[in-house]
């Protein structure tokens, strides 16, 4: 990384030179610096609205760069040792499905987890690529599913031999890591592209002492939510290509979908947050460790509550543990993870970033302070206190491994009929149904309704969780292949 | 010259005194501190451009804090003191030999340095050998402590700043944990009247009528106050602080007072009729 020409921010750079030429708009955005529309300037801020630009000559345009955008790329390209990166403005969603559009089309095979995030089997449904499923362990403890071992990937393998990718998540949602060094090289053996999903995993290019990052153990492509832990706008994102990848074919398949009108916002937001990581993110990232691991330490010290960390390790399904991720076992208390987290936005004034059957997470990230962290401490042992029920047999299993009868494509567009969620068991659906946050399907279109599932879905919904994905709202009905 | 200290009341109130000079301005970790001379309210302290006390009117909410709920316990021997480190409430509650401890946890050490450098007067408790200071976060120091205080006095003014985990359900919480089964707690409520500080004067009342089974609500006058009107809340796990208001043993201390008195202290719990509204509005 170059350090000295970290410095700079292109983009931003160049919005704050047209800002200063008062050029006068005859193009759009409509609202024309504001002037078209005060209310939302009251709001948001003429900074804000002045900003909110057109592509244009001194600008550059995300859909084809070639001046400040480019090189504002080509910054963050180096900062997180890739070969090349994109701006992405359509979330990391966008980025997770422009890296599996650009590896597969219709029919190839995919080897992947389970446990990826809908993005993921959203494209399958795009481009018709078939799933193949590595069974993530799961914790029977804590409920949740954690990596994929060595040994599982190369099973899987050695029986696809004709997949063209396998796609890992690194970390998880709940910080855990699978052994992406091996894995990433295994797939190069048997001629495979490695995609990464590092949604939850920007820090790990920069702070210190975290588990390793895709692009240092030469993946293919990884899809990095910088506004996660970044610190950039929500729905701004990279895609990051190692030296194999032809950057030019990435950038059509990103064009296939990506708007024409990229957001300044969001674009802006990238270019400054890449130079605040670049420069200073180690610090921050060491703050955010230590404020993680002490919240932790002070959680386990309240009695009920397991807030897990590195002792997981076990070389395998848990190769390695982000530290920065604050999640914590819930159900000692007799309180499912929803409900401590609907307890603490409800009665404590705490969002939390998300409540499961056993769990909550706790997004910590370089805007915390500890003063904060007390709060959060504070408000789990009040609760512990107050609400602590008899330990009831709680539904445990985070994860129910999926019976797959079609693709996911196959499925979605294959003629369905509406039936009640109670009828629908036994049945294939056509829709995704799944927990959100965090967006991990119970069911993707073309895998069977088990009874477990149907009694998942139940208890999911009887204690808050917010179902989404089918047609029907609550869920009371499913749409289920004819 | 003509040198004045403003501070915003409201996006459309200020309050503005006039200085003579700056005594000192300081960065914390957790806020900015600096300390004025004043020809009106002598010297006084602001945090993050917000007064936090006065020569000039310090004794108002020092005594109202202390004499009030220790008129009311017949028996107060631990004390706690929440963000304390100016050293006014502790001052009061030397006035009373039956207390054996009186612990001040002050998360900023540098507050104290410079009460210490500009207001020595105030920070006499240093030397008491009943005062023990903890440099450290309020929350934090009571998710240790169970039955251990028969008062808790939450000294801290802004529940916006950074103090702000003082003013919440997990705070109450762990208060009423760490209280005796007889224990109380009075704490800075706010001012009712300017809109933007009614909410959050509501929102303080629901989470301490929540936790306590006892929690009222008295009054005062203090010039820097917004709107120059200041609550407190009495929250208690068994004494009212009217039905088991005691002022003949009060009396018999003789602590000499600027502000309160037996009088007073049943005058300060009847309120406006709005704030009574406001608050029993949060209590449904």
């Amino acid at each position: 990384m170059n350090l000295e020409r970290q410095k700079h921010a292109p983009v931003y750079e160049a919005l704050e030179r047209f800002r200063k030429l008062r050029v006068v708009p005859f193009d759009v955005p409509g609202h024309k610096h504001g002037r078209g529309n005060p209310e939302l300037v009251q709001f948001l801020g003429q900074r804000c609205v002045e900003i909110d630009v057109n592509s244009m000559k001194p600008l550059d345009n995300l859909c084809h760069p070639l001046s400040v955008i480019k090189e504002a790329e080509e910054l963050a390209a180096d900062a997180f040792c890739a070969a090349s990166a994109f701006f992405m403005v359509g979330g990391t969603t966008s980025a997770v499905q422009a890296m599996v559009l650009a590896s597969c089309k219709a029919g190839d095979k995919i080897i992947l987890p389970r446990n990826v995030h809908k993005s993921v089997i959203n494209a399958l449904v795009l481009c018709g690529a078939v799933p193949i499923y590595i069974d993530p362990n799961v914790d029977k403890k804590l409920g949740i599913p954690l990596g994929i071992t060595v040994e599982e990937t190369k099973r899987a393998i050695e029986e696809n031999p004709d997949a063209v990718a396998i796609l890992i998540n690194n970390p998880t949602y709940y910080g855990i890591c699978s052994n992406i060094k091996e894995i990433v090289a295994l797939a190069h053996r048997s001629g495979m592209l490695a995609l990464v999903d590092e949604a939850h995993g920007t820090h790990l290019y920069f702070g210190n002492d975290l588990p390793q990052n895709a692009m240092s153990v030469g993946a293919d492509m990884s899809a990095v939510s910088m506004h996660k832990s970044g610190g950039s706008l929500t729905q701004s994102s990279l895609l990051l290509l190692g030296e194999k990848i032809n950057a030019r074919h990435v950038a059509q398949i990103i064009n296939l979908t990506q708007t024409t009108s990229a957001s300044y916002l969001l674009i802006s937001s990238l270019d400054i947050s890449r130079r605040n990581l670049a420069l200073r993110g180690q610090e921050s990232f060491d703050k955010v460790s230590k404020m993680a691991e002490y919240a932790r330490q002070e959680i386990n010290c309240i009695g009920g509550y397991y807030a897990y960390g590195r002792e997981l390790c076990n070389g395998g399904s848990i190769f390695d543990f982000d530290v920065t991720k604050l999640s914590v076992l819930t159900t000692n208390i007799g309180l499912a993870g929803i409900e401590v987290y609907d307890l603490l936005r409800d009665e404590y004034d705490i969002q939390i970033e998300f409540g499961d059957i056993s769990n909550i997470l706790a997004y910590i990230s370089i805007g915390d302070r500890i003063q904060d962290i007390e709060r959060l401490v504070g408000a789990l042992a009040d609760i512990a206190r107050l609400y602590i029920k008899p330990k009831r047999d709680l539904f445990t299993a985070e994860y129910i491994s999926p019976t797959v009868k079609m693709t996911p494509q196959e499925a979605f567009y294959a003629p369905k009929e509406t039936v009640t969620l109670e009828s629908s068991v036994g049945k294939i659906c056509g829709e995704f149904v799944m927990c959100y946050p965090p967006g991990i399907p119970i069911l993707a279109p073309g895998e069977v309704i088990t009874r477990d599932i149907f009694e998942y879905i139940l208890y999911a919904k009887e204690k808050g969780c917010s179902l989404q994905g089918p047609e029907s709202l609550d869920v009371s009905t499913l749409n289920v292949i004819k | 010259m003509d040198f004045w200290f403003s501070e915003m009341h409201t996006g459309n109130v200020k309050i503005s005194v006039r200085v003579d000079k700056q005594l000192a301005s300081v960065q914390s970790e957790y806020q900015r501190i600096d300390v004025f001379e004043s020809p009106q309210f002598g010297r006084f302290l602001t945090s993050n451009g917000s007064i936090i006390f006065s020569e000039a009117d310090e004794f108002t909410y020092d005594e109202m804090i202390v004499h009030v709920p220790m008129a009311v316990h017949p028996n107060v021997k631990s004390v706690l003191v929440i963000g304390g480190g100016d050293g006014g409430v502790a001052r009061e509650l030397e006035y009373y030999d039956e207390i054996e401890k009186i612990d001040i946890v002050e998360q900023d050490k540098k507050f104290v340095e410079i009460c210490n450098t500009y207001f020595p007067d105030s920070v006499r408790w240093l030397s008491d050998p009943r005062a023990h200071v903890f440099y450290e976060d309020g929350l934090r120091f009571l998710r240790g402590k169970t039955g251990e205080y028969d008062l808790i006095i939450n000294d801290c003014t802004d529940p916006l700043g950074h103090a702000a985990g003082m003013f919440t359900k997990e705070f109450y919480g762990n208060c009423f944990k760490a209280l005796k089964k007889d224990g109380i707690m009075v704490y800075q409520h706010g001012s009712p009247f300017y809109d933007e500080d009614e909410e959050t004067c509501r929102a303080m009342h629901r989470k301490a009528f929540k936790s306590f089974p006892i929690s009222r609500v008295y009054q005062a006058h203090i010039p820097t106050c917004p709107a120059g009107y200041w609550l407190f809340g009495f929250a208690s796990k068994i004494y009212h602080p009217l039905n088991d208001f005691n002022p003949e043993r009060w009396l018999e201390r003789n602590i000499k007072t600027w502000y309160y008195t037996t009088h007073l202290h049943k005058g300060a719990f009847m309120l406006p009729k709005y704030v009574e509204d406001l608050l029993t509005e949060e209590e449904k």
